[in-house]
């Protein structure tokens, strides 16, 4: 495979793109998925109050990635993406319905006033922050196996109802949950809130276990499902998981030691590694098994204008981003009227009776009982297309 | 010809419905997304230039509505690059490689416009007056880029160029000449005085409701002037502009044209139709002026029109009745507008105060939601009026369309969310000034006297 370097810049920005997407975006998911967990409405006001604080002004920004990614995938192999879309068109679509419940949700939780719907946008924002990451990673993990093909007709149920990209899905609402609260240590810490930096290394530290844990079974279930990209992850692209692994256990010790932002920076690397082993393993593989870099690959000039785009953003996007959150590391950021309760909570303890959001539980429940139910119909269906094949 | 129509409207309709529904749903966020940054920068630099607290605090109001808007906007964004590939897979996998080019530029501006917006809103606190004033100019040129890439992939839809084709696939991509269409031109600068008058006539609109009520005081004034004198000065270089650009769609895409201006026959001396409904060779219920559009078009009345004759039915728009009478309100707003701000512009030069008769605000009030109404008309024009292509004359709209199902489920989900969201989004910034006047007002007493609603000289924070 001789690829021209333009094609190698590409595809190298794609998989960055991804990787800024799950690190920015993952820790706003994951700010959401806390925010689920923090329980009733007394004790989970000061870690919601932080949560709040340190997504509400970057999450915007944030969730641009993801449509920069798509324009590289659909400018740079428009052949690929057809197929991904079309056969995907199930998770895919949850996957934007949970982002755009979760946009509305951020939007507008600031802005109600009445506690009702203070919570429910609350109860938007942070049971869409579940079902984004899932569904995405659902998308991804049945890219791996295969079988997302380019002479596929319809959407393709089978194509993404297999344990490895279930599975997929389940790591990266986990992974989120992990940079999530790694994020919030960091936040916390800067602060000076002690308490808040215990809490949410607590949690770093059991999401950062499962964590590991899940992509270990992954491994597995990638073993039967995903041959191709298991070979490669155990031989060439082995040095990335071996970095990916370090770095995740050396994380868990920086957690214990308190090395805030070596943490951050430890975690980035596990993260992004594993992004790395991923496109490597799926080498030279667009769609593994049905169509290569080379066979799928737009005409040079629009690689080239890809690569021009991303010079731009080189030049224009990170800047800005760094001044974004140098800003709002340093506290230059205001989220007015919540830091206020922010104050409020750290100073005195939970003084104000505010009464925001109450039990989360019952769309907890709700969640996972729509989604069983959601599995159990697309099961269905799949054994009623498979019955049929036969 | 009904089954060729009955086979497009079961295969593509509901996409085209979603695909409708949420771009003319963006759209007016993306209105807010190109101009608002100016009309804010505008009142914060009378703020911060003349000491004026009365505008400090309406751009710090305004950046809170801001907020919300462009969060809206973003999100209704991310769902339009979605869609493009969930609802027409034929077109990005066909033509992507030249199509993407100006939809990647646009993720750059993207990326701007959402980092500077949480920079200026959150940054009244702690950041320096000026440099504050300055993270919001990135915003306006972000705005008026985005906008630019943006409408330049709908043209390249209109008038496809930049690129060669083999095998059904594109070979050849020239970047310049995708983004730099021959409808680009055109489209661009239409699209964005679009956004000015939009952006310029509903948050005036919004004042003028409040002069109307009696609230006659410098905040009302000024949250009313500053925004129509934008909206103002880009109506009639709109209306000018606008002329050519329907000129330029009758050499360009004639057929489109011809549906416009009900133009059933290729013929010299063509009669200009005002409102009307075409049937069977007739226009009934409408003005004609006879051989005025020939005089539009070609300044000669004896001008030649292609008409839709020119194309077999099948590759003729579907209901011209629809995108003539689209045509005719946007031009109808247009001139209206274009009046009722030099209405102003005239009482402006020679009294110096705002027009308080209610012929004059009751107009105004409504003036956003018909400037709303006329830009959405001319977007029905454009893509209503391409039909049946999504691509002009190389791929019909019912060939790009998914064959993934479950549009149908989509398409309700869409149009639910929508439903609900238009809703609170107008609700959202009413609650806010709800909850301003009852911070400022003193209790019950002093809730009537005009001028006193906002405190003379008050730096205090809003929020």
């Amino acid at each position: 495979m001789n690829q021209s370097w333009e094609s190698l810049v590409v595809v190298v920005s794609l998989f960055a793109t991804m990787a800024a997407y799950a690190l920015f975006a993952g820790a706003d998911f994951g700010g959401g998925i806390w925010d689920l967990l923090a329980g009733r409405t007394k004790t989970g006001q000061r870690p919601r109050a932080a949560i709040d604080a340190s997504v509400t002004p970057v999450w915007e920004g944030n969730q641009v990635w993801i449509v920069l990614g798509f324009v590289l995938v659909f400018t740079a192999y428009p052949v690929a993406f057809a197929a991904i879309m079309t056969s995907l068109f199930v998770p895919l679509s949850l996957s934007l319905l949970g982002i755009l419940l979760r946009g509305i949700g951020f939007a507008f939780r600031h802005e109600a006033e009445r506690p009702r719907t203070t919570q429910l946008s609350g109860v938007l924002f942070a049971a869409s922050s579940l079902v984004a990451p899932f569904f995405l990673g659902a998308a991804v993990g049945a890219v791996t196996t295969g079988r997302v093909r380019t002479d596929a007709v319809g959407n393709v149920p089978s194509a993404w109802l297999t344990p490895t990209a279930l599975m997929t899905g389940v790591l990266f609402v986990a992974t989120c949950a992990y940079i999530g609260a790694v994020y919030l240590v960091g936040d916390s810490h800067q602060r000076g809130d002690e308490e808040m930096v215990k809490y949410f290394s607590r949690r770093a530290v059991a999401a950062g276990v499962v964590t590991g844990v899940l992509a270990a079974v992954n491994m597995v279930f990638l073993r039967t499902n995903a041959a191709y990209v298991f070979h490669r992850l155990v031989t060439v692209a082995v040095p990335l998981v071996a970095v990916s692994v370090i770095a995740g256990v050396a994380a868990l010790a920086l957690i214990v030691l308190r090395r805030v932002w070596l943490l951050r920076v430890a975690a980035g690397i596990a993260v992004t590694a594993v992004v790395a082993a991923w496109g490597v393993a799926q080498y030279p593989y667009l769609l593994p098994g049905s169509l290569t870099l080379s066979q799928g690959s737009a005409p040079l000039a629009s690689l080239q204008s890809e690569v021009v785009v991303m010079v731009l953003a080189a030049l224009l996007v990170v800047p800005s981003f760094a001044y974004l959150y140098w800003l709002q590391q340093h506290g230059r950021l205001e989220v007015t009227e919540d830091s206020d309760q922010l104050q409020r909570a750290v100073a005195a303890d939970t003084t104000a009776p505010a009464a925001p959001p109450a039990s989360h539980g019952h769309p907890v429940v709700a969640t996972v009982v729509v989604g069983a139910a959601v599995l159990e119909l697309a099961r269905e269906a799949v054994a009623r297309v498979r019955r049929h094949d036969r | 010809m009904t089954t060729a129509l009955v086979i497009e409207a079961a295969s593509a309709g509901p996409a085209r419905g979603q695909m409708g529904a949420s771009l003319g749903f963006h759209i007016i966020f993306a209105c807010f997304g190109i101009a608002f940054p100016a009309v804010l920068l505008v009142v914060h630099w009378i703020g911060l230039r003349r000491g004026d607290a009365v505008a400090l605090l309406l751009a710090r109001r305004w950046s809170k509505v801001m907020a919300v808007v462009f969060a809206v906007g973003a999100v209704s964004g991310t769902v339009l690059s979605y869609e493009l590939g969930l609802l027409w897979p034929t077109l990005m996998g066909r033509y992507g490689a030249a199509y993407g080019i100006p939809f990647s530029v646009e993720a750059i501006w993207f990326f701007v416009e959402a980092i500077f917006t949480a920079i200026y809103l959150y940054g009244w606190r702690h950041l320096p007056p000026w440099l504050h004033w300055w993270t919001c100019v990135p915003l306006v040129v972000s705005g008026i880029l985005g906008a630019m890439s943006v409408v330049a992939a709908n043209s390249w839809m209109n008038q496809p160029s930049g690129f060669t084709l083999k095998n059904g696939r594109v070979s050849h991509v020239d970047p310049w000449a995708v983004v730099f269409n021959p409808a680009t031109p055109y489209e661009v600068p239409h699209m964005i005085l679009a956004a000015y008058m939009v952006t310029g006539f509903l948050v005036a609109g919004v004042y003028a409701c409040g002069l109307l009520r009696g609230r006659n005081d410098r905040y009302h004034r000024l949250g009313f002037l500053v925004p129509f004198t934008l909206a103002g000065i880009a109506a009639p270089v709109q209306v000018v502009f606008g002329d050519s650009v329907a000129r330029a769609i009758a050499k360009q895409q004639p057929v489109k044209f011809a549906a416009m201006e009900f133009v059933d026959h290729t013929h010299r001396g063509v009669t200009e139709w005002l409102g009307g409904i075409y049937y069977q060779g007739h226009v009934y219920f409408g003005v004609g002026i006879p051989k005025f559009d020939s005089l539009l078009v070609g300044y000669s009345p004896d001008t030649k029109i292609i008409g839709w004759d020119s194309v077999p039915a099948q590759d003729r728009p579907p209901v011209p009745d629809v995108i003539h009478l689209a045509f005719n309100v946007m031009v109808a707003i247009g001139v209206a507008l274009v009046v009722l701000a030099a209405w102003q512009a005239w009482v402006w030069k020679f009294h110096r105060r705002v027009l308080m008769t209610r012929w004059f605000l009751v107009p105004a009030a409504l003036s956003g939601l018909a400037s709303i109404a006329a830009m959405e008309s001319g977007w029905i024009v454009t893509e209503v009026g391409r039909q049946p292509w999504v691509v002009y004359k190389l791929l019909r709209t019912s060939d790009a369309v998914t064959t993934a199902g479950g549009v149908p489920v989509t398409l309700v989900m869409t149009l639910l969310i929508y439903a609900v969201l238009s809703g609170v989004v107008v609700f959202v910034p009413w609650l806010m000034s709800q909850r301003w006047r009852a911070r400022e007002s003193p209790p019950p007493s002093g809730g009537h006297s005009p001028g006193g609603r906002v405190p003379a000289g008050s730096g205090t924070p809003v929020g």
